[in-house]
């Protein structure tokens, strides 16, 4: 059986979708009908295995970061069905158990970190095992120094997040995600606010991870890292996967034009 | 005009004056301030949560308050604490009445610096709290509101700074504080210009020890890593 599954995830952004925020004196009562509607995610469905690194390829606008978020819950879909380890999960109408219970089982990395400006490395490894899972400290941060020294910064144990640089700071994130020992790890973007050098760093240890058996679910654009290191690679556009297929059939014999068309663009860049 | 200031009388008179001040800003100036700005801080967190939070009703009534008390002056509010509640039975001592228009008052502004430093933290910083399973409150709690309070450290100073002054304004409902010290020893000795000035000045000594203060206060919080 499948590790995780996920169908028919749906959802649709409006320009009035955030309450409160023009809801001021100013609000005007008909402004609504002007409101503008968008389609992201038109019916997603996807299957995931244990150990598998899946990863999502798309251009920009084709849902695949907002698709990540629906699977954790940081926006909420407007249909979806989520069944992780055999527990299934209802993405659109969930309570605040289910999500809490969905979210011990998995971790998510952030294209901009997202670390806790005010916490040292160590302690933002350590927050959600002590604060969240109860964790006694001398324990917490036992296993925060071993997922320091995992990702290569048991060294900067002490260093706040603005004293690292981007590489560093989403390796802290990476050792972050890998303390509450999760199920599978969402990725989204993790390289794409880093440059050339500093995405290195950062990918080799997501390589060391895929090594290990950590199941993984990467929205990247790191053709590289799709075609060596994942097992699996998506192609989502306009909220559609478009195909899915083991990375290595995806990339030498695409079976979708919109795919091969896709490729071809990529490969200038490569 | 300089023998006003010099004159052997005056230097007395000054030099008498000086303890009476400076207790009376100790023992009331600085204790109406700080317990006032306490609750006050209270208020301003609380405030600034349910409208950050967007609790429904409790946002409106949120509003409200700092609608009416930003609208009306601080010294109407002390009149209607200290001389107006008597009237519908409530009594209260000056003290009291002084720290609850300061509090209430305070709280108001205090409230919309908060709310400004709450939104000012990024979302990403509730959303990596969420994905370590961490609760809206824990996440509150840890993470967002001691950035905010970082972020609301020059503002919340001059806050306080302006309180100090403002509790001048409790001589009007009899709190024998500093100012009101100054104005007894001017009524009594008919030296207007000295004794007001060595109550100014006494204020500026009060408000340039709780600058240094911030100043000392900011570069910990720094050398922290923490901005």
């Amino acid at each position: 059986m499948a590790m995780l599954e996920i169908c028919n995830v749906q959802k649709t952004f409006r320009t009035d979708a955030k309450p409160g925020l023009h809801a001021g004196i100013f609000h005007r009562p008909g402004a609504r009908k002007a409101a503008h509607e968008l389609q992201v995610l038109r019916g997603v469905d996807l299957t995931v295995e244990k150990g598998d690194v899946v990863a999502i390829l798309g251009p920009s606008g084709s849902g695949k970061t907002t698709l990540l978020r629906c699977l954790n819950f940081l926006e909420t879909a407007d249909a979806g069905q989520l069944i992780l380890d055999g527990e299934s999960f209802d993405l659109a109408h969930a309570n605040r158990a289910d999500i809490a219970r969905l979210r011990k089982k998995t971790a998510f990395v952030f294209q901009n970190y997202n670390l806790f400006r005010n916490k040292t490395a160590l302690q933002n490894v350590t927050e959600g095992l002590i604060v969240a899972r109860r964790m006694p400290k001398e324990q917490a941060d036992a296993v925060g120094m071993k997922m320091l020294a995992k990702v290569g910064l048991a060294d900067r144990a002490d260093s706040y997040p603005r004293q690292l640089s981007g590489g560093q700071q989403q390796r802290v994130a990476i050792a972050r995600a890998l303390a509450s020992d999760p199920e599978i790890i969402y990725f989204d973007e993790p390289t794409s606010a880093l440059d050339p050098e500093l995405t290195g760093e950062v990918l080799s240890v997501m390589r060391q991870l895929a090594e290990e058996g950590m199941t993984m679910l990467v929205v990247t654009h790191e053709m590289g890292f799709a075609r060596n290191v994942s097992s699996k690679t998506v192609f989502m556009e306009n909220g559609v996967v478009v195909e899915q297929a083991p990375s290595r059939q995806f990339f030498a014999d695409p079976k979708e034009e919109r795919t091969r068309e896709f490729l071809r663009k990529i490969a200038h860049t490569e | 005009m300089f023998e006003a200031f010099f004159s052997n009388r005056t230097v007395s008179v000054l030099a008498e004056a000086l303890p009476r001040i400076l207790t009376a800003g100790l023992t009331m100036t600085i204790p109406l301030t700080l317990v006032s700005f306490f609750f006050a801080m209270i208020i301003a967190v609380a405030v600034a949560l349910v409208q950050y939070a967007n609790v429904p009703v409790l946002r409106q009534i949120a509003r409200f308050y700092i609608w009416v008390i930003r609208g009306t002056p601080l010294l109407v509010q002390l009149f209607i604490i200290f001389y107006g509640l008597p009237s519908v039975g409530i009594m209260l001592d000056a003290f009291p009445a002084a720290v609850i228009a300061f509090a209430f008052n305070e709280g108001a502004y205090c409230a919309e610096t908060m709310r400004g430093a709450l939104e000012s933290v990024p979302q990403g910083q509730l959303e990596a709290g969420y994905c370590v399973g961490m609760s809206w409150w824990q996440i509150m709690r840890r993470i967002v509101l001691p950035q905010a309070l970082r972020t609301a450290v020059p503002a919340l100073s001059n806050s306080l700074i302006g309180m100090i002054k403002d509790t001048s304004l409790a001589s009007n409902i009899t709190v024998a504080e500093l100012f009101m010290a100054g104005q007894r020893v001017a009524a009594r000795t008919y030296i207007f210009l000295p004794i007001y000035c060595e109550v100014a000045v006494v204020y500026l000594l009060f408000c340039t020890v709780i600058t240094k203060l911030q100043a000392l206060l900011e570069r910990r919080l720094n050398a922290h890593g923490f901005q």
